[in-house]
């Protein structure tokens, strides 16, 4: 089944990203598909790499990074939360005249439209936070 | 030739009071996007959500922008339709003659049978 997650929830605040990081490791070793995940609203925390979590804490962007790295996922981070939250690639830094990029390049910024699209593409969508 | 595939049904929850948390624009701004690709999509507000459909709301002194206005304009981005459990509107007392956009409401029976026909439900 090809699964599409949407994350709603900060990494740094409640369950809901961790759960969406357990939720795409288990469906991945079962022999699922996740093409993408979208991050929505606090869920954009997740990209960021200027972030830093005490050592016994999971790292949520390690997991996610690796999960990618893995199985191609696509990782993106919704452009209008993520601006709001001062999570920048290269470009927006450039165009809004910021000291430089702050998330982790396994992320990108794109918009809604990807949601949308992913939605059109896939049998389910699982939202976590929210 | 085979027959086309029905387009996917849409349902986006709102449960957010209006100024509450950012998801509340969040929730609205995602069904507009789903419209604007052109994907049937109806809007059902819940529990706190039913909040947003208060008439007359004045977001100035809370330098936030105005909910009422967002969804008074939902009509013209081909937003299907805009229900609301009439059990939550009646908790909190939300007058639907007032509120910035048409809902319709619904019964608790008629909330699970709205879930069971959409294809992707978004619920924030």
């Amino acid at each position: 089944m090809i699964y599409s997650l949407l994350v709603l929830s900060s990494p740094a605040s409640g369950h809901g990203a961790r759960h969406a990081v357990q939720f795409a490791r288990s469906a991945l070793q079962r022999g699922h598909t996740i093409d993408r995940v979208f991050f929505l609203d606090d869920g954009t925390f997740a990209g960021s790499a200027a972030a830093v979590f005490p050592q016994d804490e999971a790292s949520p962007l390690q997991c996610w990074v690796e999960l990618s790295e893995r199985h191609a996922l696509e990782l993106i981070l919704c452009v209008s939360s993520a601006l709001k939250r001062g999570l920048l690639d290269a470009g927006e830094a450039q165009r809004h005249e910021r000291c430089g990029p702050t998330i982790h390049p396994a992320f990108v910024i794109s918009g809604l439209g990807q949601l949308v699209d992913a939605m059109t593409h896939c049998d389910r969508l699982v939202t976590f936070g929210g | 030739m085979p027959a086309a595939e029905p387009p996917t049904r849409h349902l986006v929850v709102v449960r957010r009071a209006p100024y509450g948390a950012s998801l509340a624009r969040t929730a609205i701004e995602t069904a507009l996007a789903v419209a604007a690709f052109e994907q049937p999509v109806d809007i059902l507000f819940m529990g706190d959500g039913v909040l947003q459909l208060l008439g007359q709301q004045d977001s100035q002194a809370s330098g936030s922008r105005n909910m009422g206005r967002l969804l008074a304009s939902l009509p013209l981005y081909d937003i299907e339709a805009v229900y609301v459990d009439g059990q939550a509107a009646a908790a909190y007392g939300v007058d639907l003659a007032n509120s910035p956009v048409a809902a319709t409401a619904l019964t608790p029976a008629q909330v699970r049978e709205l879930m069971d026909r959409c294809d992707k439900l978004l619920g924030f």
